[in-house]
């Protein structure tokens, strides 16, 4: 019993603390969510040449951002897990992945919405993109890892490993994809060198990207709560058994 | 010292006796590159286009299948058990592996992949290079593949997992390895490539060993 509380000491001060965030989160995501989509679809101007579609770019690039932001997190939260043997920072990196994972798959659907009308394809070989590819491999094998294992604590210590493996591969992988493409393809296609972007564009990007932060802050805490809940279920499932 | 040249040696007997494993994954990396003809078409233009990279692609996956034999073996008969117990560290004992491994599984194909180059009408000189990105790239793949190999060891179907954990991984090897190549045929200096191939290596020999150890400790324990 002595070990139990000693376990459920920290995850105990975290649901308090998440618990009093959290309807702030929701509050925050609504709140920004409704205004960014405001700003970026209504008052945002149409670009010169690409019209309307350029509105994809609002949600694209911060679905980028949160891609990057979710696995250095999850790096971060797997070095603590790993070196401190917080289980609530394990918990946190495993929450956070499939989170992860969707916004990368958003901003590579996004990104192929935006490149068919713009470039006349839906994917293009582009460094950035295969870059975002990769990142999502990298998500779906870091899940696929804490999958495999039966034990928690196992497949915990496992996913830490491979997560800081992968974050230190990251910039390494980003670097090469750039030096393959400019190889590759001299004529790049996505040249953003246009005007530099307007305060009229980067304010609703960047409202939205608060958005995004906060919508991710929301599902995490509801998905750690429930890696907490699940873990506490098992304990006491197990000692139920026990006592039967 | 001695015992990390035993166990080398010890493994490289093994896999000198069991015979299969060896000739398995050299006729696997023959094969690969054959089926590229057969695929594409036999002009010798578009072969010389592609050639590096379906080398490096066909090396990568010839590598991939070996490495769930890695601890496999070791581990099923308990000697895994043993030798982490013993006085080297499991570092050591890993970078042994790692050695082990790439003497016996992709050596063989660093031998063989001159003739291959050739059959795919890659101009002398980018062969050379070839030879020499493959030297310089491949400890890279066994290194970073050893973490993959201690991660899923003792899994039932470690193999498909280990592919997708360790090939997005290997993306910067295979970048700059086919880089080296197309710089020498395009008769420029493949050095910076290579170069940078032997940063990733000397970066993979500290990053690989610790991580497979970690790795390794946890699957056991």
């Amino acid at each position: 019993m002595a070990i139990d509380l000693h376990k459920y000491a920290n995850p105990k001060r975290f649901l308090a603390i998440t618990s009093a965030i959290y309807p702030w989160s929701v509050w925050l995501t609504v709140i920004l969510l409704l205004g960014g989509l405001y700003l970026s679809l209504f008052v945002a101007p149409p670009d010169y040449q690409q019209g309307d579609t350029v509105r994809i770019m609002f949600v694209h690039v911060p679905a980028a951002w949160m891609a990057l932001m979710i696995y250095t997190l999850m790096a971060v939260s797997s070095a603590v897990g790993l070196i401190w043997k917080h289980p609530v920072a394990d918990l946190t990196a495993k929450a956070a992945a499939p989170i992860g994972a969707c916004f990368t798959f958003l901003a590579l659907v996004t990104g192929s919405l935006w490149g068919q009308p713009m470039w006349g394809t839906f994917w293009v070989w582009d460094a950035r993109l295969t870059s975002m590819l990769i990142l999502l491999f990298l998500y779906l094998g870091y899940m696929a890892i804490w999958e495999s294992f039966d034990d928690p604590a196992k497949a915990a210590k496992a996913a830490a490993i491979l997560a800081l493996v992968g974050v230190i591969n990251i910039p390494i992988i980003r670097f090469s994809v750039d030096w393959w493409n400019t190889l590759h393809q001299p004529a790049s296609v996505a040249t953003m060198d246009g005007p530099k972007i307007h305060t009229t564009i980067l304010i609703p990007l960047l409202v939205m990207g608060l958005a995004y932060t906060a919508f991710f802050v929301m599902v995490l805490i509801i998905r750690v709560k429930a890696e907490i809940l699940k873990r506490r279920l098992r304990v006491l499932q197990i000692a139920e058994l026990r006592e039967s | 010292m001695s015992r990390f040249f035993q166990l080398i040696g010890r493994d490289i007997r093994l896999a000198f006796r069991q015979g299969s494993a060896i000739t398995l994954s050299l006729s696997f990396f023959v094969i690969v590159v054959v089926l590229f003809p057969l695929g594409v078409g036999p002009e010798l233009a578009v072969l010389a286009r592609i050639g590096p990279g379906v080398l490096w692609v066909a090396a990568l996956l010839a590598c991939l299948l070996t490495l769930d034999r890695m601890f496999q073996a070791d581990f099923e008969d308990g000697s895994l058990d043993l030798l982490i117990i013993g006085p080297m560290p499991t570092e050591m004992l890993v970078l042994a592996k790692v050695i082990a491994h790439w003497l016996t599984s992709v050596l063989p194909l660093i031998v063989i992949a001159p003739v291959l180059g050739l059959s795919l009408n890659l101009p002398g000189d980018s062969i050379v290079a070839l030879t020499g990105a493959l030297l310089v790239g491949t400890p890279t793949l066994s290194l970073i593949g050893a973490v993959g190999a201690a991660l899923t060891v003792g899994m039932r179907r470690g193999g498909v997992l280990l592919s997708l954990l360790i090939l997005p991984l290997y993306i910067p090897v295979l970048i700059f390895g086919v880089a080296a190549v197309d710089a020498s045929i395009a008769q420029l200096s493949a050095a910076p490539h290579l170069l940078l191939l032997g940063g990733v290596s000397l970066g993979a020999l500290v990053v690989g060993p610790l991580a497979a150890a970690a790795g390794l400790r946890l699957s056991l324990s």
